[in-house]
């Protein structure tokens, strides 16, 4: 075969393609951007209006008044429209992260059980999830482009860094949508879902440094946000729109999101091999 | 072995012998359905050592399909299979009857390499399932119980994303799609989506869906549950004319008709385990009689007809709404029971069905 002489250096990048992204995963990922075609425009509304509304009401109409006051020291000298845009930037993204990470999880093991159809092929459990995880780091890929660009235009965005936002939101989607992935393959019904949004997505957009500090918070609710994925993600998406690199730091904060998606990843692994191999 | 060819109208399947291309430099990539586009190859099989090593399989074509001896499956405390042997040879259409919870789908699973095995030895295709899992997924067909279609997407993208599931070369499963599409009956709804389709049509769909890697075995599980008579008999018509072209059938059906009509051989099973063995014909000669007379009384005088005409056959099974005689001669036996006084309010004399054997076998009727 022409394989037997191709250089090992190609060889080598190819296996390890391989194993990010096991050539039945990408069929299965092929198969979801087929149909993702049918259902992307639904998908706008959630995507894009709904920050875009959050960030003219918040970060333009009570931006005036934040910025009248002497609250701009304590955001780091920028107008609250340039402190929360990347904050929403973020939190959108996961937010897009955790609901198709939910219900079409569901829908692939119980309702239409599409996931079963595909492991009765070559492809195994782990390439159902890992065609999910591409699949998820493009729709953050580009929902985080379109809003880096419509900050742009906002005025949001002082400084090149700011593409460094793209890679660290879908980072942060993975980090939400791994273990979220892991935990919907073990439900039998979709109760769990509105519970999580309600309790966990929600709470973490409002308090995770995307509105405000989280040196606003109480001294013992800041531990709480450390450890949450979505703060480290908007730390570096600010940083990065505000054009104020820290090497150190965004390496911890990365470290930290890599681990939320890689022990994610693991677990889910498992649970998807649990549930569809009986 | 034969692969399956659909010819273009439908009709006309010939048989084919591929067993050059599965060992090795495929002739054309039929029969190598987990190999890539030249190059793409050496990659994977470095990376996942064993996870592909099938596709270098030699078949020998002598060997039995699925073998297994004492397979066993069990959840926890229960007992879904208990221990069956079971042997499909290549060609054959072999079936598992029994009523629903007898294991069947469980037994099924297992030989679909999506289920692991509790106890036992199973080989499916000369491979060990739980060794050679992808490899031997990449060489069934399968039509689960429910459809499992992707209702979002168009009839021939179902096949078109399935068919990648195999890595199968795209304009390899264009060519196919339109033969299979042809095959089902479903050309004209080929770019309708699929969730408006009856059932009998997302059932052809899923067959179409689980010949587009021209399997060398197709595991059907209770492929005409729910349907109404005319599109079970357009569905019969269709495997009728699968195994007619060599391919290989294990299907389960808790329907006797169904088994009747496309069963070479099959296995009655209740209860996790294999009451009996054998060609339908077999069966019903070896636990029946030749005929059966049914009788229907009015309401009361049921038990008391019941308790007249119980010695005048050596078996008889009385159901709830039903009593059945069973001799050789039907015509006689009625005779008999006039002479009695007995005055049945319905008699019906019929040959012996598997439903017969099965009610013989377990003392339970198989639809309930």
């Amino acid at each position: 075969m022409a394989t037997a002489s191709a250089p090992i250096a190609a060889r080598r990048a190819r296996g390890a393609a391989d194993l990010v992204f096991p050539p039945p995963a990408r069929r299965v990922f092929e198969g979801l951007l087929i149909a993702y075609r049918r259902t992307w425009m639904g998908t706008i509304v959630s995507s894009f209006l709904t920050p875009v509304l959050f960030l003219l009401a918040m970060g333009v109409g009570l931006g005036r008044l934040v910025d009248r006051g002497q609250a701009a020291q304590r955001l780091g000298d920028v107008s609250y429209l340039g402190f929360i845009a990347p904050g929403l930037l973020a939190a959108t993204v996961m937010q897009v992260a955790a609901q198709e990470s939910m219900w079409p999880i569901m829908a692939g093991i119980k309702w239409l059980k599409t996931f079963h159809a595909m492991i009765a092929t070559p492809v195994s459990p782990f390439d159902v999830v890992m065609a999910h995880v591409w699949f998820l780091a493009v729709r953050a890929a580009s929902v985080a482009t379109v809003f880096l660009a419509i900050i742009t235009v906002f005025g949001a965005v002082v400084s090149p860094w700011a593409v460094v936002a793209v890679p660290v939101a879908v980072l942060t989607a993975l980090a939400f949508a791994c273990p979220i992935m892991a935990f919907a393959a073990t439900r039998e019904s979709d109760q769990g879902f509105a519970a999580l949004s309600r309790f966990v997505i929600q709470p973490l957009f409002l308090f995770s440094g995307s509105f405000f500090p989280i040196s606003q918070l109480p001294a013992w609710l800041r531990p709480v946000a450390w450890v949450t994925p979505l703060w480290h993600g908007v730390e570096v998406a600010r940083g990065a729109t505000l054009g104020h690199p820290r090497p150190l730091a965004w390496a911890l904060h990365v470290a930290v999101l890599l681990a939320y998606a890689g022990v994610g990843l693991f677990v889910a692994r498992l649970t998807f091999e649990r549930r569809l191999i009986t | 072995m034969h692969g399956l060819h659909l010819g273009g109208s439908g009709v006309d399947i010939e048989m084919r012998d591929d067993a050059v291309a599965v060992r090795g430099l495929p002739r054309d990539r039929r029969r190598a359905p987990l190999t890539d586009p030249p190059g793409t190859q050496t990659g994977r099989v470095a990376v996942t050592p064993g996870r592909y090593r099938a596709s270098a399989m030699p078949a020998d074509p002598s060997r039995p399909l699925v073998e297994a001896r004492a397979l066993c499956k069990r959840f926890g405390t229960f007992t879904a299979v208990d221990g069956i042997d079971v042997t499909v040879e290549r060609g054959e259409a072999f079936g598992f009857l029994g009523p629903n919870g007898a294991g069947k789908s469980s037994t099924m699973r297992m030989i679909g390499a999506v289920s692991h095995r509790s106890g036992g030895e199973l080989r499916v295709l000369g491979l060990d399932p739980d060794r050679d899992g992808p490899a031997i997924r990449g060489r069934l067909g399968v039509v689960p119980q429910d459809d499992t279609l992707d209702l979002e997407l168009t009839v021939d993208e179902n096949l078109q994303v399935y068919g990648r599931y195999f890595g199968l070369p795209r304009s390899v499963i264009r060519r196919r799609t339109d033969e299979l599409l042809d095959f089902v009956q479903l050309t004209d709804r080929r770019a309708d989506k699929v969730e408006p389709l009856s059932g009998g049509m997302k059932r052809r769909l899923t067959i179409a869906r689980a010949l587009v890697n021209e399997p060398e075995l197709l595991l059907l599980d209770e492929p005409t549950t729910g349907l109404d008579p005319q599109a079970r008999h357009v569905l019969w018509d269709r495997l009728y004319r699968l195994k007619q072209s060599g391919v290989t059938l294990v299907l389960t059906t808790h329907y006797m008709d169904e088994a009747e009509q496309l069963c070479d051989r099959l296995v009655v099973m209740d209860q996790a385990r294999i009451k009996a063995e054998g060609s339908p014909r077999e069966l019903i000669a070896r636990y029946s009689t030749r005929e059966v007379v049914e009788l229907r009384f009015r309401s009361g005088e049921h038990e008391v007809a019941v308790d007249k005409l119980a010695g005048l056959v050596e078996r008889n099974e009385v159901l709830p709404d039903r009593l059945l005689l069973y001799a050789d001669d039907g015509d006689a036996l009625v005779a008999a029971v006039h002479d009695l006084g007995v005055v049945p309010d319905q008699v019906v004399v019929r040959r012996s069905t598997l439903e017969d054997v099965f009610l013989h076998l377990t003392g339970r009727t198989l639809v309930d």
